[in-house]
């Protein structure tokens, strides 16, 4: 199988002034700090309010997005399917109780497109804990971001969250 | 944590038994000793007699690599391969290994090439694994060089048998290892053949995850209808599975060494449950309903009675129908406490974006954060935990009891019972 032509998940440079760049960066920058928040205190639930009603959220490796591949471990088109995994996940799964970590660096701001949304990156490492276990490094990727403007906040319209991670330590319990 | 990384967790010495202490239970229909999940010379020889013996191991999908020169990387048992199309349009698997000094060579795990060349000394290989070229081979100024009587001829890579079927790739080190269509047996191949009828499938993705347990315990699993109808609550809260629905555990006239897992989905959306069957079910969540339905979508697509098969193909394969979810999935055993499981997700050239979409969110049942995947990846984790740190020693299999092979009932463990009578039989248990 040959790798992609898609630039989706390439690096692309910046194409705003400095100026209007680190503007949006201390905005997406508490957007993220409030989400990972959300996440690593277990409060699954309110997780699908981060994004728009129709937004998509994928996460899957850095192999799949170099082929062009479409697979998500977890994959949601809109923000229904979200609730519903949330649901499942905080109310019907049955998994070993964990700790999450999100740690967000290096964001970048992309680009800003007529209709005002906002394409941005971020890298994010997840440090996992379990019962009587280390803190290990459980997935190291980047968000490949699409903000919207909601009133005067901001929504994912798109997260595709690509690890570099090649293999998964057992799964991947919660979003990331 | 991967399972490297376990602080708290040595096995006891006790269980990692020398071959010559390998006793199985007098009982040996109802009883599974510890030691098949945690002995290191157990695990050797499961290598050297089932991975290397007369199996086909599956090594990948021919739509991975459709064209001359296409190649992966892929695994029998825990050694690595590498699959490759020739330029004749043949496909040949030969170990990962260059045939000077041993190195890894093929780094990739997909590309397209024209030559394998290891990077350490540039010997060249054709995309069926003979030896091409050695560079320097007459040496330099007449001194030095390969001596006069080195023939290219016996020094390639070492091959495997292959053979294919419908698309989908085996590989074996045996030299008698039956025809795969006899390999499979007759009903196996033919719920096999659902779903790789022959039409061209279209790749939608990988996932790749390390189980910290025994490869074995993931057959017993797809062998164990028990714990569907227990542990996945999903499944039942929405009427995938339940206690009661139209299923079979079949295991294969033959040997006993192959399964599937069927059932088939009512019409409904949801299930209902009676109230006997609900007070068995802990994990009953009454009322629980989806706010987007096109998850549980079911398009019927295939010319079966069953909805859901999972079938298990020994060694090393399981196919993978969850309604429109598509997948294989291929075991690569790394030690006694650990396995890799490499997931490849798949639809048909002909469908649809819409059906293509479909079976991407309907994915999300499967894999390593699939609502069942990440239930059973649990479950298996504590089960190899509490083998290796426990003092009494055997798993007890009494459902069914005394029955061996296909069960009509979901509450048997008659078709692990099968495999483990297969096995001790190759093992010499």
């Amino acid at each position: 199988m040959q790798k992609s032509t898609d630039k989706k998940y390439t690096y692309q440079p910046s194409r705003l002034d400095a100026a209007t760049a680190q503007h949006i960066l201390v905005e997406i920058e508490a957007f993220n700090a409030e989400y990972c928040a959300v996440l690593d205190a277990g409060q699954v639930e309110l997780w699908p309010e981060f994004f728009t009603e129709d937004a998509i959220y994928r996460i899957t490796s850095r192999e799949n997005a170099d082929l062009g591949l479409p697979v998500g471990l977890v994959y949601a088109e809109g923000r229904d399917m979200m609730h519903d995994r949330a649901v499942a996940v905080n109310r019907t799964q049955m998994f070993a109780p964990r700790y999450n970590l999100h740690i967000v660096t290096n964001t970048r701001v992309v680009d800003v497109n007529e209709q005002g949304e906002i394409q941005a990156e971020a890298n994010f490492l997840l440090i996992e804990t379990l019962v009587e276990g280390p803190s290990t490094t459980h997935l190291a990727g980047l968000y490949y971001d699409t903000f919207v403007r909601s009133g005067d906040k901001l929504l994912l319209k798109e997260r595709q969250v690509i690890h570099d991670t090649n293999i998964l330590a057992n799964d991947l319990v919660y979003p990331v | 944590m991967y399972q490297s990384q376990t602080v708290i967790g040595q096995t006891l010495r006790s269980k990692d038994l020398p071959l010559s202490e390998c006793k199985w239970p007098e009982d040996h229909l109802h009883y599974i000793p510890d030691w098949v999940y945690v002995s290191q010379e157990v695990y050797d020889r499961e290598m050297e007699l089932i991975f290397r013996g007369d199996t086909w191991n599956f090594v990948a999908l021919e739509a991975e690599i459709p064209n001359a020169g296409d190649y992966k990387r892929s695994y029998v048992g825990p050694v690595p391969v590498v699959v490759s199309r020739a330029e004749d349009g043949t496909i040949h698997v030969f170990e990962n290994r260059c045939a000077h000094r041993a190195a890894e060579f093929c780094r990739e795990s997909h590309g397209n090439t024209k030559e394998f060349v290891c990077p350490y000394h540039q010997r060249s290989y054709t995309l069926k694994g003979d030896l091409q070229g050695i560079p320097f081979k007459r040496g330099v100024n007449k001194e030095g060089g390969m001596p006069k009587d080195f023939r290219n001829e016996d020094h390639g890579l070492r091959k495997l048998h292959v053979t294919t079927l419908n698309g989908v790739v085996f590989a074996s080190y045996s030299d008698k290892v039956e025809p795969i269509e006899e390999y499979l047996t007759p009903e196996i191949l033919e719920d096999f053949k659902v779903t790789f009828s022959g039409k061209k499938l279209k790749i939608l993705g990988y996932y790749r995850n390390e189980l910290p347990c025994n490869w074995k315990m993931y057959h017993e699993n797809l062998k164990d209808p028990y714990h569907a109808t227990l542990l996945h609550s999903f499944l039942v809260v929405f009427g995938l599975l339940v206690a009661g629905n139209k299923a079979t555990m079949f295991s294969d006239k033959v040997h006993g060494r192959h399964g599937y897992m069927a059932s088939a989905k009512s019409e409904d959306k949801y299930a209902t449950v009676d109230e006997a069957n609900k007070k068995e079910m802990r994990s009953f969540h009454e009322g629980m309903r989806l706010r987007d339905e096109r998850f549980l979508d079911f398009v019927k697509e295939f010319d079966s009675p069953w909805s859901v098969t999972m079938q298990t193909i020994w060694p090393n394969l399981m196919v993978q129908r969850e309604m429109n979810t598509l997948g294989v999935r291929q075991i690569i055993p790394n030690g006694p406490h650990s396995m890799i499981m490499q997931w490849t997700m798949f639809g048909y050239e002909d469908d649809t974006e819409e059906m293509t979409r479909h079976r991407l969110r309907q994915g999300n049942l499967m894999g390593p954060s699939g609502f069942l995947g990440l239930e059973d990846n649990e479950a298996m984790k504590f089960v190899q935990e509490g083998i290796r740190r426990s003092t009494t020693d055997t798993n007890v299999l009494k459902l069914d009891a005394n029955k061996v092979g296909t069960s009509e009932s979901l509450i048997s463990e008659a078709s692990i019972r099968a495999m483990y009578t297969y096995y001790r039989q190759v093992m010499g248990f």
